[in-house]
């Protein structure tokens, strides 16, 4: 077999066709094209939508469950199984979701491998009033900059500023909803108001955003004393306990390890944020099923193409395998021609591809205040444009075999008979 | 010396139904020989010289060429075979229409590979300048005449200096003028440069000027 040969045939063949070779190849342009745009746009909306979770939650949440379902002292003293002890109406414990030795914890865990960074954290149920307007919220007591490495604080800052947080004691950054629900500005006051009843009169200092919904509508960031302060705690009583790693799939088998260690309750991003990850999972099918479709319509394309080429071609099949040309070279021949046509195809179809990716990422995308989107969520990676020539070539080997295989079978003598 | 030999060749077809086209068909050509079959249409002769070709390979018998037994080896031997030591020139002429001529007639040599490119093209040089077309040498092979694409495919038949060159009417559709031209070439090939030649022809003057004639009738040899 004499490749380079076979190279020089398919390539008179395809030369000689134009029109037909661009149809074929259009088909495996466009089918690749397709692929990298759907795989850039959905990756980059799980992304987006993954980081927007990440961004805003613990990777690790430490908190102190509190949980009313105790056994009765009757169960705890007489239980037996011949008999059963009806309580009816029992009082839950008076129970603070205070999480034990909460400084001492941060400091070990910030030394731990893998971690990024742990931001303590008290945090309380809030009534804000402004004039005769009340509306329910949260409200946490941070430390200004741990929490900042943790979330990027600076960067969600509306108006105002967080620093001002470590100056002003009674200093209080709100939520962008929330704000416009209150109808307030930096330096105008709010009565912040807990349900066990304390009561502090707050100056606004900055209004964030965080780009989503559940957080901007309700929350607000004070100083952990503040907030201790309000609730009429100590200096030592903290409720949660922020943890980011440094790569977030390392989370899941962390939390379990200070479960372990700590004997604490520990809840992760993952758990936290089911729906995002099924979402994700849902639309990988979905552009792996588009995409094997778009690959597999192309790959027809050019099945049909070269069907009729090898049919077209019967005399000139003849005649090669007649002036001695074997079967090999007849099957190199005219797969070498689906592999041309795969490759240029496929190459095309990844710069078309890559261009409609481009302009779909600069294109402004209206999402609204609440999400943190101004253009089209689209990732660009080499691996998707691999991924897309590798199988945009193997689909045109696949198709173009076929066909092959029936050129290099065909007698010579019934076409030479005529 | 015996450079082909044919023993008893039988050969079926089956469709529509079982009918024998050869009957038992023995001969022998020599080295440098000028041979004509000749025969009613329909009695076998090209049958024959397709099993003769090695493109045929269904058939009772045993064909030798060049001292070596042919029959029953596999398709692709035969092709090598083929490429080296068998030229073909048939009634349609049949060049492949999207190569130039000397692409056409360089192709045979290049799958053989036994010379360099450039050596090839100067071979392909010589045997277009024998059949009188090296002023086409540029052109689309669709594009000439019949009796410039006969020539053209004798050219391609001798550029590997094959030990047999066979025709199938090669002159069925030629004019007298392009008939002699192609008998001429036979002529010199096979007396000058000692290649062997069998062709079926229909054209009576042409059977006389060749070395000898065999004549079938209903898939026999009649005469010798
Ligand atoms: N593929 C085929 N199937 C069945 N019969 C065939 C086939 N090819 C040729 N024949 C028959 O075989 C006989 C010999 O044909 P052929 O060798 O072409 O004759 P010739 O070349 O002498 O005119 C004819 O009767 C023809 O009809
Ligand atoms: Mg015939």
């Amino acid at each position: 077999m004499n490749l380079k040969l076979s190279f020089q045939i398919a390539q008179t063949h395809l030369l000689a066709k134009k029109r037909q070779t661009l149809v074929a190849m259009l088909g495996v342009t466009f089918g690749i094209a397709m692929f990298i745009v759907m795989i850039s746009f959905m990756q980059g909306v799980n992304q987006f939508l993954e980081d927007s979770a990440l961004d805003a939650s613990p990777h690790v949440r430490i908190y102190n469950e509190v949980n009313t379902q105790r056994p009765s002292i009757l169960d705890q003293n007489r239980s037996s199984d011949s008999s059963v002890n009806v309580v009816y109406h029992q009082k839950p414990k008076q129970q603070l979701p205070r999480i034990k030795n909460g400084l001492q914890m941060v400091r070990l865990i910030e030394k731990m491998k893998g971690v990024l960074g742990v931001s303590p954290e008290v945090s309380s149920q809030a009534f804000f009033n402004n004039g005769p307007i009340q509306i329910s919220g949260s409200m946490a007591g941070i430390d200004y900059p741990r929490e900042n490495r943790l979330y990027n604080l600076d960067s969600r800052i509306k108006s105002g500023s967080f620093q001002a947080l470590l100056t002003n004691p009674k200093g209080i950054v709100v939520g962008a909803n929330l704000a416009k629900k209150l109808n307030v500005n930096v330096g105008d006051k709010v009565s912040v108001t807990t349900p066990m009843g304390g009561n502090l009169t707050l100056r606004v200092v900055g209004i964030f955003g965080f780009g989503i919904g559940t957080i901007d509508n309700i929350r607000c960031y004070t100083s952990i004393s503040t907030v201790q302060e309000i609730l009429g705690k100590d200096a030592s009583y903290l409720t949660d306990i922020h943890i980011k790693m440094t790569d977030p799939l390392l989370a899941l088998d962390f939390g379990q390890t200070l479960q372990k260690q700590f004997g604490i309750h520990t809840e992760d991003w993952g758990t936290a944020n089911q729906a995002i990850l099924a979402g994700k999972k849902i639309r990988n099918v979905m552009t792996f099923v588009i995409s094997i479709t778009l690959l597999v319509v192309a790959g027809f394309g050019i099945y049909n193409i070269m069907n009729m080429n090898v049919i077209n071609k019967l005399k000139d099949i003849a005649i090669l395998k007649a002036t001695g040309f074997g079967s090999s070279d007849v099957v190199s021949v005219f797969l070498l021609q689906a592999i041309i046509i795969g490759v240029l195809g496929g190459v095309l179809g990844l710069l078309i591809g890559f261009g409609i990716s481009y302009a779909l990422s600069i294109t402004p995308f209206d999402a609204g205040d609440m999400l943190s989107l101004k253009t089209f969520p689209v990732i660009f990676k080499t691996e998707y444009y691999l991924m897309g020539l590798t199988f945009g070539v193997i689909t045109t080997i696949l198709a173009g075999y076929f066909p092959s295989r029936k050129a290099a079978k065909i007698d010579p003598v019934a076409i030479l008979r005529g | 010396m015996n450079v082909l030999s044919a023993s008893h060749i039988n050969k079926y077809f089956f469709e529509p139904e079982k009918f024998q086209v050869l009957q038992d068909v023995n001969f022998e050509v020599k080295k440098g020989e000028f041979l004509s079959i000749i025969g009613k249409s329909g009695c076998g002769k090209s049958t024959l010289l397709y099993i003769l070709s090695t493109m045929d390979t269904d058939y009772e018998g045993t064909l030798e060429v060049n001292g070596q037994r042919l029959t029953g080896l596999p398709q692709d031997t035969l092709a090598a075979f083929r490429n080296e030591h068998l030229g073909f020139v048939f009634q349609f002429h049949f060049l492949l229409p999207e190569f130039t001529v000397l692409q056409n007639v360089m192709l045979p040599a290049l799958k053989l590979g036994k010379y360099s490119n450039k050596e090839i093209e100067e071979r392909a040089y010589e045997k277009l300048r024998l059949v009188n077309m090296v002023e086409h040498t540029r052109k689309q092979s669709s594009k000439l005449s019949g009796g410039q694409q006969q020539r053209v495919a004798i050219a391609r038949a001798l550029i590997n200096d094959p030990t047999i060159i066979m025709g199938d009417e090669p002159t069925g559709n030629l004019d007298k003028a392009n008939s002699g031209l192609v008998f001429d070439i036979f002529r010199q090939i096979s007396h000058e440069n000692g290649q062997t030649i069998i062709t079926v022809t229909h054209d009576p003057d042409f059977a006389n000027g060749s070395d000898r004639i065999i004549e079938m009738s209903d898939g026999r040899i009649i005469r010798h």
